[in-house]
């Protein structure tokens, strides 16, 4: 069979907003032991649908398979795996951190270094808003723990492809299936 | 003219052309049982003993007519109770809608007397499932049921109305056609994997055919013949694939797997190029999966996408409705000759017992299974449990009519056949039903005796009773050190059962009886119990143990008297008494 080394995907679905759906998509992943990472779903551009984007580890072949069992879910009008696509990747993260007289210049230097900004300040702590992708944000992270990081919130992977690969989105006409890795010219063509 | 949900509700199913519902009223379904009546004469209602009753004959009436079976079962243990037979449905891609009532609307999520979270438990096995909470949804929900049920690959659909929605009023409209964004099912294949597959086939030298489910569901026997007689290539059957092929034509060499036949799985290792069309490639038809098929290049045709490299990675890869597909590639396919191959296979088969009858004066089950066969030729259909019974039926039942062979193949459900054979029997009036039943499995299920004679459902039950839950035995067997561990089972008297429900019983206990009963059985007009008590010990053969590859399949310990005319030898089970 196909490798079975594990790696990190995204996968990116549109799906028709109606109740059940999350539930109906993460069954797909739960019935055959896939975590999810993350998950970030919010209104797309097309009234009615959503978009989705999540984050889960597996082998190519794997995840291809729930990617595929995914897409049978009625509301699922396209999914594609985008990793190693030439993608833009962010996620926001609200970080509460304990600040004191004391702290607050240092903490305030390091925010500006990775420019995020303060949504909230407190006698003792602030809140920083920061966007970037995952590497950004657990290396503020990594920096605030000293001073005592009190509550952290993430939203998850949110992505897009670059440049004209993404411009069909908008088409649910032309539904589609893209996996990521050896079976996506194969799977491609099949649709 | 304002309808309440529930009229909505048999107003869809009428155009949706059904006929018949099998079901079982409770507090959540009563407006709909409250309109039925009114419905009488253009709807049938069988009320099944159990809901679990309900799923199955649903699914074997589905599997007989082609259209989608309904059920219907109130919330709650109403609805938790048909899962069992949501879930044979699913695995088996059968057309299914369900509709359950649901506490009233206001009591959901408040832990409501006989509230049960229908569609969250049934999303796992379900196409799609709905729970409708405004009148004005149920046309559209129901319409939707039966399109997503019965087109692309088949499956149950569940509609969850509460009680007060069946009531409450609106204007009836039924949509013409449904907006799925999200579901347009391929049908037709690609032309260039056709032209592909059109060539594995000119350049191979050993071809076969692995016929699966979709071809009966598809309805795709003619297709599916003309592909084979045009191109010389053997077709093999999977479990539900029996019937999906005339088993009397020469190319015919029955089912592969677990306890298919020798010469099946000798060939698939031995192929180089397996047509796979409308099959999955189920662990119990591949064996170990890494020496499947080794030679073989590999067209898988199968209308779901998913399935395609799911266990085993194609050469060629068709998704589409498999009639259409075969009559694409019936176009570019070439008439070939295999008849070295086809020799080689003859000469497989001739050398190999796997199916020989012993001529013993026991009540071998084998035996029974196959007179049973012999006596009703091929118009009859045949459901079956699950265990080994199923396994002897589907050996020697050389069924030459689609949808002739009703069992549970992927969920492997015991106490199946005797709801499904009540499914098929009002499905087909006129025809022979006889449900080969285990002693274990009809247990499960033979409160369903009621609703047989209640509905004067001319059935045949043969109850292959060797005492035993036989298949788990004989892993026990095999497989556990003859550790045999609760297997035994006490049997009631089947034939008095069979009495005290109202319908003749009868009792085999010598092979002398055999034939003359199961004749007795076929010329009675009613519905018919047979007790076959068959010898206790007799195990499945060939088998493929599990884990083990295609090439490793233990033949039948039987000499075949075809092969080299010699008697049995002794049986391998025999030295474990």
């Amino acid at each position: 069979m196909v490798a079975s080394r594990s790696q990190h995907h995204t996968i990116v679905a549109l799906v028709e907003d109606k109740p059940g759906v999350l539930n109906r998509i993460a069954s797909k992943w739960r019935q055959r032991g896939f975590n999810i990472e993350s998950l970030a779903v919010g209104h797309s551009e097309i009234a009615g649908l959503s978009r989705m984007t999540f984050t889960v580890d597996g082998a190519t072949h794997d995840v291809d398979q729930v990617t595929k069992q995914v897409f049978k879910v009625i509301e699922v009008v396209k999914i594609e795996d985008i990793t190693g696509e030439d993608v833009v990747a962010r996620e926001l993260a609200l970080i509460r951190v304990t600040a004191n007289a004391e702290t607050r210049g240092a903490i305030l230097e390091i925010a500006s270094i990775f420019r995020a900004s303060v949504i909230d300040v407190a006698i003792d702590s602030l809140i920083l808003e920061l966007t970037g992708t995952e590497d950004k944000i657990e290396a503020i992270y990594e920096l605030l723990l000293p001073y005592g990081v009190r509550e952290l919130v993430r939203t998850g992977r949110i992505a897009m492809t670059r440049g004209g690969v993404g411009a069909d989105h908008a088409d649910i006409t032309h539904r589609r299936y893209r996996s990521a890795g050896e079976g996506k010219a194969q799977v491609g063509s099949l649709l | 003219m304002k309808l309440t949900g529930a009229q909505i509700i048999m107003e869809c199913l009428l155009r949706e052309g059904v006929d018949t519902i099998f079901g079982y009223p409770g507090g959540a379904n009563l407006p709909m049982y409250d309109t039925l009546p009114q419905y009488a004469d253009r709807i049938r209602h069988i009320l099944v003993r159990h809901e679990q009753s309900a799923a199955h004959a649903a699914d074997a009436y589905s599997r007989v007519t082609g259209q989608a079976g309904v059920c219907w079962a109130t919330s709650g243990p109403g609805a938790t109770n048909l899962v069992t037979g949501i879930a044979n449905a699913w695995m088996d891609s059968v057309p299914l809608v369900c509709i359950t009532g649901s506490v009233v609307s206001w009591l959901i999520g408040r832990d409501g007397f006989q509230e049960a979270d229908i569609t969250g438990i049934s999303i796992p096995i379900t196409k799609h499932n709905a729970l409708v909470l405004n009148v004005e949804d149920i046309a559209r929900n129901i319409r939707e049921a039966f399109h997503i049920a019965t087109t692309g690959r088949p499956g149950p659909v569940l509609v969850d109305i509460p009680r007060d929605i069946q009531q409450q009023t609106c204007e009836f409209d039924y949509p013409d056609e449904v907006n799925l964004p999200g579901y347009k099912p391929v049908t037709r294949g690609d032309p260039k994997q056709i032209d592909r597959a059109a060539k594995l086939i000119a350049d191979s030298e050993k071809p076969l055919i692995l016929a699966g489910h979709g071809v009966v569901i598809s309805r795709a026997w003619d297709e599916l013949k003309e592909l084979a007689e045009k191109a010389d290539v053997p077709v093999i059957t999977t479990l539900l694939g029996i019937g999906g092929f005339p088993a009397t034509h020469e190319l015919y060499m029955g089912m592969p797997g677990m306890h298919g036949m020798y010469w099946n799985n000798q060939a698939i290792s031995e192929s180089d190029l397996l047509i796979a069309v409308g099959m999955r490639f189920d662990d119990r038809v591949t064996g170990r999966l890494k020496d499947f098929a080794p030679h073989a290049k590999i067209i898988h045709i199968d209308i779901d996408p998913a399935e395609i490299g799911k266990n085993i990675p194609p050469t060629v890869p068709i998704v589409g409705d498999v009639k259409l597909v075969l009559q694409d590639l019936n176009r570019e396919v070439g008439a070939y000759r295999h008849d070295d191959w086809r020799a080689w296979l003859n000469e497989m088969k001739s050398n190999h017992p796997s199916i020989a009858i012993p001529d013993t004066d026991k009540v071998l089950p084998q035996y029974v299974i196959k007179s049973i066969y012999d006596a009703s030729g091929t118009d009859a259909y045949y459901v079956t449990g699950v265990g080994q019974h199923q396994m002897w039926a589907a050996q020697y039942f050389w069924i030459d009519k689609p949808a002739g062979f009703i069992t549970s193949g992927g969920l492997g459900t015991m106490g199946f056949e005797v709801p499904a054979a009540m499914g098929a029997q009002v499905a087909a009036p006129q025809s022979t039903i006889w449900a080969i039943c285990g002693d274990g499995g009809f247990q499960m299920t033979s409160q369903e005796l009621a609703t047989v004679v209640e509905y004067e459902l001319p059935i045949k039950y043969a109850i292959i009773n060797n005492g035993y839950l036989g298949m788990v035995r004989q892993w026990q067997e095999l497989f556990y050190k003859n550790n045999l561990s609760a297997v035994r089972m006490f049997q009631p008297d089947f034939v008095k059962l069979a009495e005290a429900y109202g319908m003749r019983g009868l009792r085999v206990t010598d092979k002398d009886q055999v034939q003359s009963t199961i004749d007795l059985a076929l010329a009675h007009p009613g519905p018919v119990l047979i007790d076959f008590q068959v010898e206790e010990y007799e195990n499945t053969y060939p088998m493929v143990p599990p884990g083990a590859s295609l090439q490793e399949t233990v033949d039948s310990p039987y000499q075949s008297d075809a092969g080299n005319g010699q008697t049995a030898r002794p049986r391998v089970a025999e030295g474990v008494r």
